[in-house]
């Protein structure tokens, strides 16, 4: 048989798959299709110090292979999140991850105390989110602001430290190697690419924020080139996302670097995608004669 | 796992479909499952062959193991939709969000404009007084005038009412309301927003309870994705709900009505 358990950052996934933050709230809404623990992991939906409102609608639009979303970090908060949310979804047999943003470097320090002595497995810290005006993307785009925030947290932070990425930079695999400087236990890449659709009608923008961030199998190839620029820069281990709908996709990602993988935008069109993914990889790795899925992990030939 | 779902993705198999009135379609679909769990005013989400996002349509009746969806081609994925053979399968997560509460004691308006029909007739035929309730649907023409007849069979009397007077009534659905208002005890619209609010104010100028049926662009369509935000006021707080989970149905006066 073959396994597609990975270890990341000493936590053991059941497999690679993880939900991407905000496709998957706090779990309960999917859990109505399958046990949470058919994935390796869930990183929840990002919570913020207080509680927030979020975007105007309409949040969504469509392009050809992906979707664009200015959600806006709507979320009940990190109390309510530790108090409602944490207890039920730390009993489903899943990796839990705490996703967190914050306006300022000091919100992201009192979010990660508040979460060390939780059941929270990871925090994955976004700096990437493209939708709010203040923090977010701000903290993601330049190396030293990477570096200072990852330096500023970590010193809080006692669950191993995720750090999302933005791919709207000129060099991530730069960013990247700040965030390990400075303590971050992995990386995961990529947050959703700026975009806009606009109705040729009206002249106006289908999203009310204007701009949002673009996912799906669109962004694809350019999750898995940043994911290879990314593992040749870090040791730390990679998530990689941004567009895998099928196995073949998961497979590509893994090659391309990654040591687990996240899923989103496929979700909303079958929410049933992680099982097929799952067992669809089980069986290219018995194919290929492989044992564990880590196995794949950058085995990319490049010319 | 859960013996009873809520909701499923599951294939329904396409029985029939025609084109009903320009660019309206009427589709029923086959699920023995899910079709008999699913209650009026909820809605279907239906996976588009070739499209990332699926796209929700409300439930506008149930028989037995085929629920029936009318729908207007708004843009690509709606027109691939209704390009569906008989005999072919669709992927559906159904039944979706909370549907309209009704009161056996009660008489009701059904009030629907244009696509906002549809939910509308399931939604009647399940009222036990509906044979002392009416039914007012709006149109901007008579071209665009559906299902006037299934609601003539179900309820005590239906008006249609079109913009331009070219059929029935000459005017909104609000003139029609406010004519036969004072013979109901509640009202129940579907509909485009400005309509919507206009039931509304004049429900609440009478004291009359309004439920309401929302749209928003949809992601997820069970509540995870937080896309489809509606903005509702409880007390003085105001706060974004989501259509698809807490709605598409609600209070009318709890509503923010957008600009």
């Amino acid at each position: 048989m073959t396994d597609l358990s990975v270890n990341i950052c000493g936590v053991k996934l059941n497999n690679p798959l993880i939900a991407a933050s905000g496709t998957f709230g706090f779990g309960h809404e999917y859990s109505e299709f399958y046990p949470l623990s058919t994935l390796g992991g869930i990183s929840c939906k990002g919570i913020t110090l207080k509680p927030r409102l979020g975007n105007p609608p309409p949040r969504i639009a469509e392009g050809k292979g992906g979707i664009l979303n200015s959600v806006g970090l709507q979320n009940p908060g990190v109390d309510h999140f530790i108090d409602n949310d944490l207890p039920w979804l730390s009993q489903q047999g899943t990796a839990v991850i705490a996703n967190i943003a914050g306006n300022t470097v000091e919100e992201y320090c009192m979010m990660a105390e508040k979460l060390n002595d939780t059941t929270v497995d990871m925090v994955e810290m976004n700096i990437s989110c493209p939708n709010v005006k203040h923090g977010g993307v701000a903290f993601g785009t330049s190396c030293d602001s990477v570096a200072s925030i990852t330096r500023a947290v970590r010193s809080h932070c006692r669950k191993p430290l995720i750090v999302k990425l933005s791919p709207n930079v000129s060099d991530i695999a730069e960013i990247a190697k700040a965030a390990q400087s400075e303590g971050a236990d992995a990386v995961s890449l990529i947050n959703t690419l700026t975009g806009m659709r606009i109705d040729i009608e009206t002249s106006r923008p289908i999203l009310k924020n204007n701009t949002g961030g673009m996912s799906g199998p669109a962004v694809f190839p350019v999750a898995v080139r940043m994911v290879w620029e990314v593992k040749k820069a870090v040791d730390i281990p990679v998530i990689g996302m941004g567009g895998i709908s099928t196995w073949e996709d998961a497979a590509e990602m893994l090659i391309a670097g990654a040591d687990a993988l996240q899923i989103g935008t496929v979700l909303f069109n079958d929410p049933y995608a992680p099982i097929k993914i799952c067992e669809g990889l089980s069986a290219f790795l018995q194919r290929k004669g492989l044992k564990s899925v880590s196995e794949l992990t950058a085995t990319i030939k490049p010319w | 796992m859960k013996q009873v779902k809520k909701y499923d993705s599951q294939p329904f198999e396409l029985v029939k479909s025609s084109e009903i009135a320009e660019g309206i379609f009427d589709l029923e679909l086959k699920n023995p499952q899910l079709a008999k769990i699913t209650k009026p005013g909820q809605f279907v989400h239906i996976a588009v062959p070739g499209k990332v996002l699926r796209r929700p349509i409300s439930v506008c009746d149930v028989n037995g193991d085929t629920i029936r969806i009318v729908f207007r081609i708004k843009g690509e994925g709606t027109r691939i939709l209704s390009e569906t053979r008989v005999g072919d399968k669709l992927d559906l997560i159904a039944p979706l969000g909370n549907g309209f509460e009704i009161n056996n004691d009660k008489k009701y308006a059904f009030i629907g404009g244009g696509i906002g029909a549809p939910p509308m007739l399931y939604l009647a035929k399940s009222c036990a007084k509906a044979k002392e309730s009416y039914a007012i649907l709006g149109f901007a023409n008579k071209s665009a005038v559906i299902l006037e007849n299934d609601f003539n069979d179900v309820v005590k009397k239906t008006i249609v009412t079109t913009d331009d007077g070219s059929y029935g009534v000459h005017g909104f659905v609000t003139t029609a309301l406010a004519e036969i208002i004072d013979e109901v005890d509640e009202v129940c619209a579907c509909g485009p927003t400005p309509m919507l609010k206009a039931v509304s104010e004049i429900c609440s100028k009478n004291q009359k309870p309004c439920q309401v049926s929302l749209e928003e662009r949809m992601g997820c369509g069970i509540g995870a994705c937080l896309v489809c935000a509606c903005k509702v006021k409880h007390g003085g707080e105001e706060e974004y709900l989501h259509v698809c989970k807490n709605g598409p149905v609600f209070k009318a006066e709890e509503v923010v009505w957008n600009d």
